[in-house]
């Protein structure tokens, strides 16, 4: 993965773009495009993903030393990595959306209330009698409503999205307690079912991996190779510039939480035909899984950087840790505790390497001190 | 002045609260019996308490979302060890209070020393204590027949009440009494202390803080440990309120506790608010969440309200913000 790949995110990465200049100089001889390509190499293996990857070829090792049938011989059954792909596929097409609002400096904790909302309301059409070819588009437009709404209080009312959303996770999960209740909804016919836990015929790719591929291929797109995807990166780095330079800044906001919304309700779809039941509780604190996948994956909290590879990644180590522990005969509390930990250590080590760097640089400006004492308010690098 | 003091969050909140309760006491009569007062405040003083710390975290420009985590290993880890170890019950509460304060200072050194965003610091702890939780529970539960005789009873019980011919007045609840001494401690600190007008320096621009000597990364680790030092109060409070708790228990009420200190008037962008602001937040929410019972509302439409409450509470802050900014330019122009 080089950063020609990455298109826009070029300048994003500061880790990247530090350690490529840190890169040494090819000694004497070596001509400037060497140098350069020695450059971006080093800047290439110093990535976050690439760190990820090894993450994940670790895990999956550990994986198949607990058990030889981790990713062999029945890849995409019973308890193995296969399985826990399949399985975090909702939860991946939601990170996936998630990542746009999180580089825009937002961040959208309604999710797992809409997939919850999504599925009730599928349901309760499904029960009238309305065929789920219908109820699926309906479902989907109430999605994009409900981001819509969220969307407008952010960017029209200038209100926080943390907050805005704390309280459309509460607005939305009160929704779909009011429509279903109590009840709950079963028996969708076995073809849409089949979606929800089936294979591409004649495959052993499940329908929902696809769905996600495609999808993933669609936002990288998206957000590495047209200008939609830097007006959503100038927008994190620094709105006002955005602002100035043509970006219509509320209404790529706006749109990324309609996105997110839409693919919130996608998912609550995919979620009841997987289990082919609807509850009022499907879909609690998915959120924190979202949010660790896109953290996970290099999104910075704080907006301006990430990339959907890295998200891509990110989704299948949390899958493979999560297949891995399951075969450990780890529970799913302590999965999560695993997940949680993850999370801090994903933010904890890229800022340390930081700090190291910083030291090791300051070391090596103390070497080359210059033999004259700095002028007043001169910066001493 | 009275202006001022009528646009004032507290002030309207404490209005809408009143009138709130007002028509709850006319349209269902068992509202304002003494019993069901004594159950309502005494919860809500729980969450106060919480949404004090929370308060203090969230004035720094920064949020805890872990308290929930924290509050519920406190309840376990307290009543878990009363009825294992036969420990006296004041050591056991301190054990509970010591651990919510070491829990808290674990967020705040990984929010300042590893400088990890606070928002992704107390999710990962949020599921991290749960887990801790789940790993002292082992799948047991503990029921009010292993804690000491009389354990919940002082969630129950009132002070300074008294009767005097034919007015009677059943007294304020322990629970209650407790949370306005720490609104009163923390509000004062807050208030009239270097420190305290520390966390607001550094909420509303941490630079500016820095450069005038506030050593703002210490005013931070102080919110988080103080955050949890009262989720661990509360914690021990929940446990004596309820009496039976699960390794569960508590989960999902960082969301109730945030929305207290939103409603109550904190700025969720850090450096403006008061906690008395989140107490009477987190008692508006508390008699919400009982009235809607006695009204007859299914008990679906609870979170709706939530929801709606936070909504409406944020979005006429920034109403009223966007009229006030309006009215400062025209009379500029003047």
């Amino acid at each position: 993965m080089t950063n020609d790949q990455m298109g826009v995110n070029k300048p994003a990465d500061a880790s990247a773009a530090s350690a490529a200049a840190e890169a040494p100089m090819p000694a004497g001889g070596g001509s400037r495009n060497m140098a350069n390509s020695a450059r971006a190499i080093l800047s290439g293996v110093a990535r976050w993903e690439v760190l990820l990857v090894i993450i994940l070829a670790v895990v999956v090792w550990w994986g198949t030393r607990i058990s030889p049938n981790y990713i062999q011989p029945d890849f995409w059954n019973s308890l193995n990595f296969g399985a826990s792909v399949s399985g975090t596929m909702e939860v991946a097409i939601m990170a996936l959306a998630m990542t746009p609002i999180i580089i825009m400096g937002d961040i959208d904790l309604s999710v797992e209330s809409m997939v919850g909302l999504s599925g009730a309301v599928l349901g309760t059409l499904f029960v009238a009698g309305i065929p789920l070819q219908l109820g699926i588009p309906i479902v989907l437009v109430v999605g994009a409503l409900g981001g819509l709404f969220n969307g407008l209080l952010v960017t029209r009312w200038g209100l926080p999205a943390l907050v805005v959303t704390l309280g459309t996770l509460a607005l939305f999960r009160g929704l779909c307690n009011v429509v279903l209740g109590t009840s709950y909804v079963s028996n969708f016919p076995s073809n849409f079912t089949a979606f929800g836990f089936g294979y591409v015929p004649g495959t052993d790719v499940p329908w929902t991996l696809l769905t996600f591929l495609v999808l993933a291929a669609v936002f990288c797109a998206v957000m590495h190779y047209t200008w939609i995807g830097r007006q959503i990166f100038s927008v994190g780095k620094n709105k006002d510039a955005a602002r100035y330079s043509g970006v219509r800044v509320a209404r790529v906001r706006t749109a990324m939480f309609v996105v997110s919304g839409m693919v919130a309700a996608f998912a609550g779809v995919i979620l009841a035909l997987r289990y082919n039941s609807v509850r009022a509780d499907n879909g609690t604190n998915l959120t924190l899984v979202v949010v660790t996948i896109a953290v996970l994956g290099g999104v910075d909290i704080n907006g301006g950087k990430g990339t959907i590879p890295g998200v891509i990644i990110a989704v299948f180590t949390l899958a493979a840790l999560q297949s891995a522990l399951r075969l450990a005969g780890v529970s799913s509390e302590y999965q999560n505790v695993a997940i949680g930990l993850l999370l801090i250590f994903s933010v904890i080590t890229p800022q340390l390497a930081r700090q190291l760097r910083v030291l090791v640089d300051r070391i090596r400006q103390s070497r080359r001190r210059p033999a004259r004492d700095p002028v007043p308010g001169e910066v001493v690098r | 002045m009275i202006w001022r003091i009528a646009r004032s969050r507290e002030v309207t909140l404490a209005a809408v609260l009143i009138a709130v309760a007002a028509f709850a006491s006319v349209r269902a009569p068992n509202f304002l019996t003494a019993d069901n007062l004594v159950l309502v405040t005494a919860f809500a003083a729980i969450i106060a308490i919480a949404a004090v710390g929370e308060a203090l975290v969230i004035l720094t420009k920064n949020i805890d979302l872990s308290v929930e985590s924290t509050i519920g290993l406190v309840a376990f880890v307290v009543a878990t060890v009363l009825k294992q170890h036969d420990m006296p019950v004041p050591a056991a509460w301190a054990l509970g209070i010591g651990l919510g304060l070491v829990l808290g200072m674990a967020n705040g050194v990984i929010v300042t020393i590893f400088k990890v965003p606070s928002i992704v610091a107390t999710l990962g702890t949020l599921s991290v204590y749960r887990g801790l939780d789940f790993y002292v529970a082992n799948g047991h539960e503990v029921n009010l027949v292993d804690l000491p005789a009389g354990y919940s009873d002082p969630a129950h019980q009132t002070l300074l009440g008294f009767q005097f011919g034919g007015i009677g007045f059943s007294g304020i609840p322990i629970f209650v009494i407790l949370a306005i001494l720490v609104v009163a401690a923390v509000g004062m600190a807050l208030r009239y202390t270097v420190i305290g007008r520390q966390f607001y320096a550094v909420g509303s621009n941490a630079e500016a803080a820095a450069v005038i000597g506030v050593r703002s990364r210490l005013t931070v680790f102080l919110a988080f440990s103080l955050c949890g030092m009262l989720a661990g109060i509360a914690g021990v409070l929940w446990g004596i309120y309820f009496g039976t708790l699960y390794a569960s228990s508590a989960s999902g009420l960082s969301l109730q506790v945030i929305a207290a200190v939103v409603v109550g008037g904190v700025s969720i962008a850090g450096g403006s608010g008061t906690v008395i602001g989140a107490a009477i937040g987190a008692l508006f929410l508390g008699l919400i969440n009982n009235e809607l019972p006695l009204l007859k509302v299914p008990q679906e439409w609870l979170t709706l309200v939530y929801g709606a409450v936070i909504l409406v509470a944020i979005s006429t802050d920034a109403l009223i913000q966007v009229r006030s900014q309006r009215a400062k330019a025209r009379s500029r122009v003047r």
